[in-house]
């Protein structure tokens, strides 16, 4: 029986694994909210700690700046036509039936604010199809704009594609300049410039975990396989998600055997740890400080190559590197890389020649889930399947239309792994979740943190009894070390 | 001058000054929005990727955005089938109109003649399956407001107006023609006596005025989206964009 209100989900069965769209049920997940800010997060991320005294006028403002400078925001204003075709793709609206999530519905909250300050149609709001910017509106500003994960799905059926995760991005900022976030965002980008990670993980812990993992390995291999932490003059410098070190431990453990096997020195940082820029989820400022903090720790340590690991947020903040914090040109390659990547390019090296034995994972039926970020902001496709059809015999991929460039998402990226909006979770990966139904697989490798953290609960509500974990997993099983 | 004479010269003052007036916010508010657009940076990576990974593929990614509507067509088939032969009857037409503004006309434009009563049935068509689609479908009801079902009203309005005037309560084309270049070459004369014929002008130019303050800006829009146009460069050496909130880099 589950803990929370189940009333804002749609029960409505998938057909042969894809969803129809419901019914419309308005205001099915109205009420279904984000705990608010503290006030001793948001004053460490320079933030005002509630809702400022003339926030109207500050949110006009900030939203006529945000025009001038983001041609992203200025066009996807003006062009929507209303056609409805992004209406049926959000998971949000599939699972829970309620129409302010269609993605055209979400963006016009903020649209409705823009023609009644920026164009003529405010004159004459309810002919022009204007409002103004009043408590109720913000709201539901906070309430909806915190039930997308901005995740891009809408975007890949827009006819412009327009991009509602850029316009849920606009409303965040426009709230965090007013004093309006979320505990679970504030309080993780608090605990980064803290701890250096999001998970408030302290650099003693974080090396006495290192030490434990390096003692087991040599435990189940004899290998004196290494975790190294702070150390200078490595050839590279892992930006992996910090749950690596916590949650997802197979994966951490594949880092470490890619790096023992292939005799390449590497370290991570207990000044940056995390790859993970919950910045993204916030505001551009703390995008840009938590960005900065990976070529400055690269740079501490005299690294030459950074190389972020298995973490979607991590990427999409990642290709961000260049522009957020300066020329890459010190490092080698110049540009943000990918783990997944570097094992392919390693592959096609031949270094793993007749060392991998696909035959170790036979146990696993494996599919795979494209998190968000990889499939539709990192141009991460093809790369993770092609590392787990060299290292499994078993792969079956879900309906074209759930995966690749159209994948669902988990259900909880971009600031919404909170348990105070369980409903919303359950509901947003619903679709997901009954695809990976339809394979009957028993593994569903990803490459993403907040994913391996959110599908685990979501299969288990939609009684999907599935493994989940990360693709280095697989390949590390399938490694031969000796 | 009878009072009929006099009738039909304050409205042509009326409808000469309405084009003029048109054709000037037409014309200048497109370029106004569409510059704004344009000299307003992108300061991020922003493609939808799968991306192309240099501007000539960008090109074609946008230049198949505006010719086929390959998103909407993965969205929804029956709205793909509805707006691509709503636009391309729109083309047709509007290619079709050039009569009026050109002499000599150009062949290929007299000799469409055969197939222009379709194109304009199309676009009737056209127009009254998305309106009716718009009503029909909770999704779009839900989601449409004024200015959708105006538009509509608007182009469903000019588009009847049009093909009774060509097809069934005919104009004189000569006083058209007469009246339309004598616009274009600022020596304007009066309207044909023609009320439906009006009708149809003014319903034209009031979408005309209307067209840069709406949404029908997605016509010039479209390639100023960055999601499409942008090419995927983030792994070249050296690619950055400009950071307009920091003056540092």
């Amino acid at each position: 029986m589950a803990k929370f209100d189940e009333t804002p989900i749609n029960k409505d069965p998938a057909i042969n694994g894809v969803l129809r769209p419901p019914k419309l049920r308005e205001h099915a997940s109205a009420e279904v909210r984000c705990y608010p800010s503290k006030p001793k997060d948001t004053a460490a991320i320079d933030l005002p700690t509630e809702l400022v005294p003339d926030w109207k006028e500050r949110a006009i403002a900030k939203l006529g700046e945000m025009l001038e400078k983001n041609k992203a925001l200025r066009v996807y204003m003006d062009i929507c036509v209303r056609c409805g075709a992004c209406t049926d793709k959000c998971q949000f609206y599939l699972g829970t039936g309620d129409p302010q999530n269609f993605p055209v519905a979400r963006a016009e909250l903020l649209r409705q604010v823009y023609r009644r300050y920026f164009t003529p149609a405010g004159i004459f709001p309810d002919l022009g199809d204007a409002a103004d910017l009043d408590e109720e509106l913000l709201e539901k500003w906070y309430t909806y704009f915190y039930q997308c994960s901005e995740c891009r799905r809408c975007s890949v059926f827009c006819p412009y594609g327009i991009d509602t995760a850029e316009i849920t991005i606009a409303a965040r900022e426009i709230m965090a300049e007013i004093g309006v976030s979320t505990k679970y965002v504030t309080e993780v980008v608090a605990k980064v410039y803290q701890t250096g990670n999001n998970l408030g993980i302290p650099p003693a812990a974080w090396i006495d975990n290192c030490e434990f993992l390096e003692e087991e390995m040599e435990e189940e291999t004899g290998l004196p396989i290494r975790f190294p932490v702070d150390e200078e003059g490595a050839d590279v410098f892992l930006v992996p998600p910090s749950a690596d070190n916590f949650a997802n431990t197979d994966t951490m453990i594949g880092y470490a055997k890619l790096f023992h096997y292939l005799g390449i020195s590497w370290t991570t940082s207990t000044y940056c740890n995390e790859g993970g820029n919950f910045g993204l989820f916030l505001n551009f400022a703390n995008l840009q400080k938590v960005n900065r903090r990976i070529i400055d720790a690269a740079r501490m340590l005299g690294a030459k190559t950074i190389i972020w690991g298995e973490c979607g947020h991590a990427w999409r903040a990642g290709i961000l590197t260049p522009t957020l914090s300066g020329p890459m040109d010190a490092f080698d390659p110049p540009y943000p890389y990918h783990i997944s990547q570097f094992i392919l390019d390693m592959m096609k090296k031949g270094a793993f020649n007749g060392r991998i034995d696909k035959s170790a994972n036979d146990e696993y039926v494996v599919t795979y889930h494209d998190p968000c970020n990889s499939a539709r902001a990192g141009q991460l496709i093809e790369e993770p399947r092609e590392i787990i059809g060299a290292v499994c015999n078993n792969f079956i991929e879900m309906p074209e239309s759930t995966i690749r460039e159209k994948t669902f998402c988990c259900g909880a990226g971009n600031g919404l792994l909170s348990d105070e909006i369980m409903p919303i979770r359950m509901a947003g990966g619903k679709p997901r979740a009954l695809a990976v139904k339809h394979t009957k697989a028993n593994y569903l490798a990803t490459i993403c943190a907040i994913c391996k953290a959110q599908l685990p609960e979501s299969m288990h509500y939609w009684d999907v009894p599935v493994k989940v974990g990360g693709v280095i997993d697989l390949f590390a099983n399938a490694l031969q070390l000796k | 001058m009878s009072t009929s004479d006099i009738l039909w010269t304050l409205l042509s003052l009326f409808f000469v000054g309405l084009a003029y007036f048109a054709t000037f916010a037409f014309f200048g508010g497109l370029l106004w929005k569409l510059v704004g657009y344009l000299r307003t940076s992108m300061p991020l990576p922003h493609a939808i990727t799968p991306a192309p990974k240099t501007e000539g593929g960008a090109v074609l990614r946008v230049l198949g955005d505006v010719t086929l509507f390959p998103n909407l067509f993965k969205a929804d088939k029956w709205l793909w089938a509805g707006a691509w032969i709503f636009h391309a009857a729109l083309v047709s037409v509007l290619f079709r109109h050039l009569r009026y503004f050109t002499y000599p006309v150009p062949g290929i434009i007299l000799y469409m003649e055969p197939v222009a009563l379709f194109f304009g049935i199309l676009f009737g068509a056209a127009i009254l399956f998305l309106f009716w689609r718009r009503l029909g479908l909770p999704r779009t009801l839900y989601i449409s407001n004024v200015p959708d079902y105006f538009v509509l009203a608007l182009l469903g309005l000019v588009a009847a107006t049009g093909l009774m005037v060509s097809y069934w309560l005919h104009v004189n084309i000569v006083d058209v023609k007469g009246f339309i270049l004598g616009l274009m070459t600022l020596h304007p004369v009066e309207v044909p006596r023609h009320p439906l014929f009006l009708l149809h002008l003014f319903f034209v130019l009031v979408l005309m005025i209307y067209f840069p303050f709406s949404k029908l800006l997605h016509a010039g829009g479209i390639i100023f989206s960055p999601s499409r146009h942008q090419p995927y460069q983030v792994q070249e050496r050296g690619k950055r964009y400009a950071n307009p909130y920091d003056d540092r880099y």
